[in-house]
């Protein structure tokens, strides 16, 4: 199955509130895509759009050359892993089981594996780092080791588009390196992933490409350091930056934020 | 932290192979220990014996009286454990029930009102079937009212006033009863019990059971991705809506129709979950069929101590389980206070 994802004049809407209008993207295969914005940009709406979980208030969403809203309910779970924002596990289960749940969309479920999905299982398990971990309870891990078993059991599906929402919030950093390590080997495994990250500094470092996302619109789009300019993080965040490129990377430092005056000013 | 030996998934915990054919065996135990007990002295041999050949009086008893309410405790119960375990995986919720969401009030309310209007005979279609609207509405009005993201304290809270107003409403009509008759029909349902239930009951039941039952078992997929939420679930492929619909009717038409035939037994919904989870992993999907064997199983064990019970009356078997299960509830509440406080329902 193709994993190209398109969004063509995409708008979306919470309630009467419009949070996403006229967004026109295109994600590629092979690329991890971060979408970053201020808090309200509109992200998480994207990505349960992407994923085919938001309907859309006008424009559509294409998985390849086929709306995602006309998939059957499988074949859209086959093809489209998402990882939502916080993700809470309900019940004291063992990691091994929350991780074959990746596994459903393919009709394989906890004790009846097929052996690729056993071997996709592991693979993933190991992937975050937790091989070995099978049969400890994911509710009584450490709040990071409970977010990747999550991103695990996202990467247990083997889909060709990946969308996580905040996957490294919750890490240290060390985590946040490992798990960001992951989604840029997915996207070099030939698979389109998106990601949702407020973290500007994670974001200019791993990102093949920004998305920077803006009060429903998509206000800049490329590589990092085309996005992350002092000027453009002022007008976008209304905070003050010092962003310098050395050795062909984007160094971020936050200094301030801007006045609502000075703010008006650079937008 | 140490790695606790627990199981992997791909592998049944080793209890949890033998616990279905386990409970079943107790089921058959307790139905053969239920169709014993009675005013005429039938031991466990003879009463077997009664069912598949004529023993004259004994066969009688055996058939005509004793197995009716045997076969009705065993469904309604097993509908209740089916139920509670169905609604909690829906909700993600250990303390879930039809009983802590006002249903059976509700259910005995729309059953009260068929015969306080005189629109139907206590065999009539239409009592399970009013029945049935109440607990549709108490329960659709809880799962609504609590939503999807609401906290269990707020789900416990709805399923109060839910509760509380059914029961205000059946007060109302007991108060403005009109002869002793309907307020006697009034408090059995109140109560609850499977005395003198005869055949007719339990072909009122079973339809309503086979269809609760049936809904339900399609369920565990979608509980089973449900665990880790209804976003998640939605990824995954389970159309979430339908799911909550599928138990929503079918937790009312077996909490209705149940009390219908034999008043308000709350709580065995409530319980057998929780006795069967650990020994399945926790696994919401292989949850089901096991509390539905527990929950028969409790129901039939309670209704042979009723009769057991040394009194003048027979102690009402909903009663029992009301005694038996709100603590049950308290300490489910307090042995998990920290993580119910912050748990979205």
């Amino acid at each position: 199955m193709r994993g190209d994802l398109h969004a063509r004049n995409l708008s979306a809407d919470l309630g009467r509130r419009r949070v996403l209008a006229a967004v026109d993207l295109t994600l590629q295969p092979g690329l991890l895509t971060v979408v970053i914005g201020p808090n309200g940009a509109g992200k998480s709406t994207l990505l349960r759009a992407l994923a085919g979980l938001q309907p859309a208030a006008a424009g559509t969403v294409l998985l390849g050359d086929r709306p995602v809203a006309a998939l059957a309910s499988g074949e859209r779970a086959r093809a489209i892993a998402y990882l939502p924002q916080g993700g809470s596990i309900a019940w004291p289960l063992p990691v091994a089981h929350v991780v074959t749940l990746g596994r459903l969309p393919h009709g394989e479920r906890p004790g009846a594996l097929r052996p690729v999905g056993r071997a996709a299982v592991a693979a993933a398990l190991a992937a975050v780092g937790l091989a070995g971990f099978e049969g400890r309870v994911a509710t009584e891990l450490s709040g990071g080791e409970r977010a990747r078993v999550l991103l695990a059991r996202a990467l247990a599906t083997n889909s060709p588009v990946l969308l996580a929402d905040e996957p490294v919030a919750a890490l240290d950093p060390r985590h946040q390196l490992v798990v960001l390590d992951v989604l840029k080997s997915r996207a070099r495994g030939g698979a389109t992933v998106v990601a949702v990250m407020h973290d500007l500094a994670l974001a200019a470092r791993f990102a093949d490409r920004l998305v920077l996302l803006a009060e429903g619109r998509v206000r800049a789009e490329g590589a990092p350091a085309a996005v992350l300019t002092e000027a453009e993080l002022a007008r976008s965040f209304g905070i003050e930056t010092r962003v310098t490129i050395q050795d062909e990377r984007v160094a971020i430092t936050p200094l301030r934020p801007l006045t609502i005056d000075e703010n008006r000013n650079s937008s | 932290m140490n790695s606790r030996p627990a199981p992997s998934s791909d592998q049944a915990v080793p209890a949890g192979r033998a616990l279905v054919p386990g409970l079943a065996l107790l089921v058959v135990a307790l139905s053969l220990a239920s169709l014993a007990i009675g005013p005429a002295p039938i031991g466990i041999g003879t009463a077997a014996q009664a069912l598949v050949q004529d023993l004259g009086s004994a066969t009688i008893v055996v058939r005509e009286l004793r197995l009716p309410r045997t076969l009705l405790a065993l469904l309604i119960g097993g509908t209740a454990g089916l139920t509670g375990a169905a609604l909690q995986g829906l909700l993600r919720n250990p303390l879930a029930d039809t009983s802590v969401f006002g249903a059976p009030q509700a259910a005995a309310l729309g059953a009260v009102l068929v015969l306080y209007f005189g629109l139907a005979g206590a065999h009539s279609w239409a009592l399970p079937a009013a029945a049935i609207a109440g607990a549709l509405l108490s329960i659709g009005l809880v799962v609504t009212i609590a939503g999807r993201r609401s906290t269990v304290v707020v789900l416990v809270l709805a399923g109060l006033a839910v509760g509380s107003l059914a029961g205000a409403a059946t007060s109302l009509a007991l108060s403005l009863s009109p002869n002793p008759y309907a307020l006697y029909e009034i408090v059995f349902w109140l109560l609850g019990s499977l005395e003198d239930r005869s055949r007719a009951h339990l072909l009122l039941f079973a339809p309503f059971a086979a269809l609760a039952g049936a809904l339900l078992l399609g369920t565990g997929p979608g509980l089973r991705a449900l665990a880790l939420g209804e976003e998640t679930a939605a990824s995954l492929g389970v159309n979430v809506a339908r799911l909550r619909l599928m138990i929503v009717v079918a937790a009312a038409v077996g909490t209705g129709a149940a009390t219908a035939v034999a008043g308000s037994i709350g709580f065995v919904g409530l319980v057998a979950p929780h006795l069967v989870r650990p020994l399945v992993s926790h696994d919401p999907a292989r949850t089901l069929v096991p509390a539905g064997l527990a929950g028969a199983a409790l129901l039939l064990a309670a209704d042979c101590a009723v009769r057991l019970i040394p009194s003048a009356v027979e102690v009402k078997v909903g009663v029992l389980t009301a005694v038996l299960g709100v603590p049950f509830f308290l300490w489910i509440i307090a042995r998990r206070r920290a993580e119910l406080a912050e748990t979205p329902a």
